[in-house]
């Protein structure tokens, strides 16, 4: 089958899942109680929303992570025709993960990959 | 003798001699639909009993055992009541964004399902760029996961959401360069033709020790990646009580443990595909004899057996090692695994150039 199965599994997905919750809702008869709606946390009434500043470190692993996520798509199609290609196709890509990996030890030396 | 194999030709044959062309196409849409549903189902019944039985079986107790014999059904009865749970939505939550996080997760696993090659000629579609798919749609499991998080309005949710993140996006590099070694050795990105290439010996045993480290580096990965332990910090129980999906319940929490496993079946068929070599039976060298045997046994049984190993053995790891915090998590992929799957990558290219694997 072609890219037109990709449509049926997402069909497959969509029915799945909105049918289990659908008979869920069928099946069961609720109460309200507004102590329901409340957010869970252990028992104590919460404080102060959730949606705030986040530690930092997150959004710099975010950052490296882009960086080597492009090399990674780079890498996909030197992958294929490496062996074809043959030694020069291998001298070429060390140079570039050399260039890259420059850079990654910089980030390492500024402490991007400490977790404080 | 049973097999899986001519099944797929022969009822696309019998559907367009049958059929005009698009009636055809819409009726294996449909025989494709209700096959993924059951396997899903089939799956998640299966694999969260195992997990049960196993963790049972290693800490010397004896499991689920009530319910059907040898607690088969337990699964079954845990479905029901889970059906029967009251689906609730804190008031404070982003209604939308929250209803929407288990679509998104069970369509991510599903769309994994179409290049995984099953038993041989039993694939939904061989598409060409195969391994480029899988981790591409993989990565997209992340927006489902930090979507529930940050929707829910919940601290645990969220911190277990922003764990989540920064885990799976770090170890997604480790498990690409891993794969990659395979295709450097291939030569192409297709299932089919990564599996055919595994006829005479599966690339665990062909590709030397660059493979067998790739193949370590690949488990270690995805385990980190499906938020298994000993890497579960997005859902760390003792810490965050559930994560990300603190504050869901009824089909929606069943929806998203539903989707765990059948993400731990998906990544360990990929990896029984690329290193172990999917449906093909073992094969040594010249023993005839032996070979002939092995070719007795159906591609789907290799198949299942080679990815049920893999569950199992990631199982095991959850009751062999502790919980990692999130420095040390963070600390093992940067500074150990990259740098490690990078040199592994350049030196599995030498010996392809050279021809030095078998």
């Amino acid at each position: 089958m072609g890219a037109i199965s990709l449509i049926a599994l997402l069909v497959a997905a969509i029915a799945f899942s909105a049918g289990g919750i659908l008979i869920g809702k069928i099946l069961v008869k609720g109460s309200t109680n507004p102590q329901k709606g409340q957010p869970y946390e252990c028992g104590i009434p919460t404080n102060t929303s959730p949606w705030h500043q986040f530690n930092v470190g997150y959004y710099l692993f975010a950052l490296l992570f882009l960086i080597f996520d492009v090399e990674l798509v780079f890498l996909y199609p030197w992958a294929v025709v490496v062996k074809k290609v043959g030694i020069i196709a291998l001298i070429e890509i060390i140079i570039f993960i050399f260039i890259l990996f420059m850079g990654f030890l910089y980030a390492h030396k500024k402490g991007a990959l400490k977790w404080s | 003798m049973f097999s899986l194999e001519g099944i797929t030709t022969a009822v696309q044959d019998w559907l367009f001699i049958k059929f005009n062309p698009t009636l055809a196409l819409a009726i294996e849409c449909v025989i494709v639909i209700l096959l993924a549903i059951t396997l899903f189902a089939g799956l998640g019944l299966v694999l969260v009993l195992m997990e049960r039985k196993v963790a049972a079986r290693i800490q010397i107790r004896l499991g689920p055992n009530r319910v059907g014999p040898g607690g088969m059904f337990q699964t079954v009865a845990d479905t029901l009541k889970l059906i029967m749970k009251e689906g609730l939505t804190p008031d404070s939550a982003d209604k939308f964004l929250f209803n929407l996080a288990p679509f998104i997760v069970m369509m991510v696993a599903m769309l994994l399902l179409a290049p995984i090659a099953f038993a041989k000629n039993f694939q939904i579609w061989d598409i060409n760029i195969g391994v480029l798919y899988i981790s591409a749609i993989s990565s997209l499991s992340v927006i489902g996961i930090l979507m529930a998080g940050w929707a829910s309005n919940n601290k645990y949710s969220l911190l277990g959401a922003m764990r989540s993140g920064a885990q799976i996006v770090s170890y997604e590099l480790s498990a690409g360069l891993a794969v990659l070694t395979i295709v450097v050795l291939t030569g192409s990105l297709q299932i089919s033709e990564i599996i055919a290439a595994q006829q005479n010996g599966w690339w665990i045993f062909k590709g030397h020790i660059p493979a067998v480290i790739a193949f370590v580096i690949f488990i270690i990965a995805v385990t980190a990646e499906t938020n298994r332990a000993p890497f579960d910090l997005a859902e760390a129980e003792s810490e965050l009580t559930a994560g990300f999906h603190t504050e869901y319940s009824g089909m929606k929490f069943a929806l998203f443990f539903l989707a765990e496993y059948i993400n731990i079946f998906i990544v360990c068929a990929i990896g029984a595909t690329l290193f172990l070599g999917g449906w093909m039976p073992l094969h040594i060298g010249s023993w005839e004899a032996f070979n002939h045997i092995m070719d007795y046994i159906p591609s789907s049984v290799w198949f299942m057996g080679k990815t049920f190993f893999l569950i199992f053995v990631i199982m095991w790891f959850r009751w062999t090692f502790p919980r990692l915090r999130i420095d040390q998590l963070l600390n093992l992929e940067w500074k150990y695994l990259l740098p490690i799957s990078l040199l592994n990558l350049l030196l599995v290219a030498v010996i392809a150039i050279l021809g030095w694997h078998f």
